[in-house]
């Protein structure tokens, strides 16, 4: 399906009591099925844009908004992050925060049961959202005693649940070993890729996440300073500099190029890395 | 020195956490702590200041037996720097959360200004000293409660993920920071999960699993492993795979680091035909 899942237009936002805007004059557009990252120095406003993509302000954070959001076509002025939920779930940093329930069973259901759907509709959505997440043997038990990474999916599950259009996840692997941070970043990309769902991810971390996004916007001081796919925003000499903590293979051939290597396009993974070296290698030898 | 000698902890609700753990951590020494959630890093951690007490084994600060001791007393000497901020902070201002410590600990006022000043200027707060902590970015709201800290001067430091919500630059920062206070002979104790950073700083890097300690050595040997790495729910540095691939190219398999990296890679190339 075509056409716009968010249109961001001049906006700026202020927090009560705060002496400087968190966001200044930001637009943007992100199509329908899209995977883009979000990302910048820390305080740059990131955390802020994205509650502006579910309503969160200005509905729930004081302060003042200059400029419109539209998701899905709806202004997030005139819709409740109730409303907006059906269509845009939020996954945090901690999944601590987002599980309550004394089962990971309850915790999916409870997004379709507040949204008022009837008992089969929820059972069927529940069954869904937990197979998608692979959390089918762990239903019954309280969230708290599972893994990190069973968390993470257990919030990202509940969010399914309520079959978001797109879905923001600010910073989700922040608090995962390694390799809970690669399985839930591929089982975003999943997501993304298989359902079409759209995909708006808030990270720091950029050496997993970077190889699945088609898009990358760079905030710094509340502004979007870069945009664009992500090898060739990572071969910038600015991107560095702002602390962009761009993947370690794509820093490595920005510096080879510094010292004179000829690096046509910057890689994202490793194994793009490896074959280009090689090619240099074997043209060397 | 922390020296810990078959430290084992169990939670009162049966869970074992920690299982036999020797471990010795010395003066200037820089340790990074790796493994999997629920590993038990954190739980180790707590017992250098006394928060935990071992269940069996025994563990000594300054030779000291921590069974002996209250938390305020160790807290002088070791310093903890939790991972959520927000369980730390309850001051109105940043200025007065770093205060705290320093008051409590009974420090003149004029000394606690200019330590409070020293450090907000340190950690780059200068701005938000009469802010709310709790108003901060997540990224900032930890570098306070680094700061909180800090300003007491503890002898050892123990940062649980210290580089969540940190940018690159902030990283770096950190990174000079820490080697800052090794060269100052203080030890340093860093838990993460940030793989790319240990790479970065290469400090002796000590993996658990389940609650044992299943390796202990240099940043480059044990990142480097892919066995290790597999064990302790790690990834490989990306450099540290780079180098797996191109082996066959004579690349030395313990580079960790992209700078190292380069040079390696510049070398090769500049040898011609």
């Amino acid at each position: 399906m075509g056409g716009l899942a968010v249109r961001v237009d001049g906006l700026s936002f202020t927090y009560a009591g705060s002496p400087f805007p968190a966001l200044r004059e930001v637009s943007l557009k992100i199509e329908r099925g899209e995977f883009i990252i979000i990302t910048g120095p820390s305080g740059c406003g990131k955390s802020t844009l994205c509650r502006c993509l579910n309503g969160l302000i200005p509905h729930f954070y004081p302060g003042k908004m200059e400029g419109n959001v539209e998701v899905f076509g709806m202004n997030t002025r005139f819709y409740t992050p109730k409303h907006l939920a059906r269509f845009v779930g939020l996954v945090f940093q901690n999944p601590e925060n987002q599980l309550f329930s004394l089962s990971v069973e309850g915790d999916v259901a409870f997004g379709p049961e507040n949204l008022g759907f009837p008992r089969e509709e929820t059972v069927k959505r529940v069954e869904e959202a937990l197979s998608l997440m692979g959390l089918k043997e762990v239903r019954d038990r309280a969230p708290y005693e599972l893994s990190g990474g069973q968390q993470q999916r257990a919030a990202i599950a509940s969010i399914l649940a309520m079959r978001p259009e797109m879905v923001v996840l600010d910073e989700p692997t922040s608090f995962l070993d390694p390799r809970s941070s690669l399985d839930i970043i591929e089982a975003i990309s999943f997501l993304n890729r298989r359902l079409g769902i759209t995909v708006v991810l808030v990270e720091h971390r950029l050496d997993i996440a970077s190889r699945f996004a088609d898009k990358i916007y760079i905030l710094d001081e509340g502004r979007i300073v870069d945009e664009g796919p992500p090898h060739q925003v990572y071969g910038r000499r600015e991107t560095l500099l702002l602390g962009v903590g761009v993947p370690r293979i794509s820093l490595l051939f920005q510096l080879l190029r510094e010292r004179g290597i000829p690096v046509k396009e910057i890689p994202l993974t490793v194994k793009e890395g490896a074959e280009k070296l090689e090619a240099f290698l074997v043209d060397r030898n | 020195m922390i020296e810990i000698e078959g430290l084992a902890f169990k939670y009162p609700n049966g869970v074992l956490a920690l299982d036999d753990v020797n471990l010795k951590i010395g003066e200037g020494e820089f340790l990074a702590l790796m493994g999997e959630n629920g590993a038990g890093k954190t739980t180790l951690i707590k017992h250098f200041n006394g928060l935990l007490k071992p269940t069996a084994g025994v563990v000594r600060v300054d030779g000291l037996d921590t069974r002996h001791l209250s938390v305020a007393s160790l807290s002088r000497k070791v310093g903890l720097v939790f991972q959520n901020p927000d369980h730390q902070f309850f001051c109105e201002t940043v200025r007065e959360e770093i205060s705290f410590g320093l008051l409590n600990f009974g420090y003149p006022r004029h000394m606690i200004e200019k330590r409070v000043n020293q450090v907000l200027r340190m950690l780059d707060l200068e701005r938000y000293s009469e802010s709310s902590p709790f108003a901060l970015s997540g990224g900032e709201k930890k570098r306070v409660a680094l700061a909180s800290v800090l300003a007491w001067n503890p002898k050892y430091l123990v940062l649980d993920e210290p580089t969540i919500g940190q940018d690159a630059l902030q990283k770096e920062r950190l990174r000079n920071f820490i080697i800052q206070l090794i060269t100052q002979g203080k030890c340093v104790v860093v838990v993460s999960h940030d793989v790319e950073f240990v790479a970065e700083c290469k400090p002796r890097v000590v993996v658990l699993s389940k609650g044992r300690i299943i390796a202990d050595g240099p940043a480059h040997k044990i990142l480097s492993s892919e066995e290790v790495v597999g064990r302790g729910s790690l990834i490989m540095p990306q450099i540290a795979e780079l180098m797996k691939l191109l082996k066959k190219h004579g690349f030395p398999a313990e580079v960790i680091d992209v700078y190292t990296a380069c040079m390696e890679i510049q070398k090769r190339m500049s040898r011609g035909p």
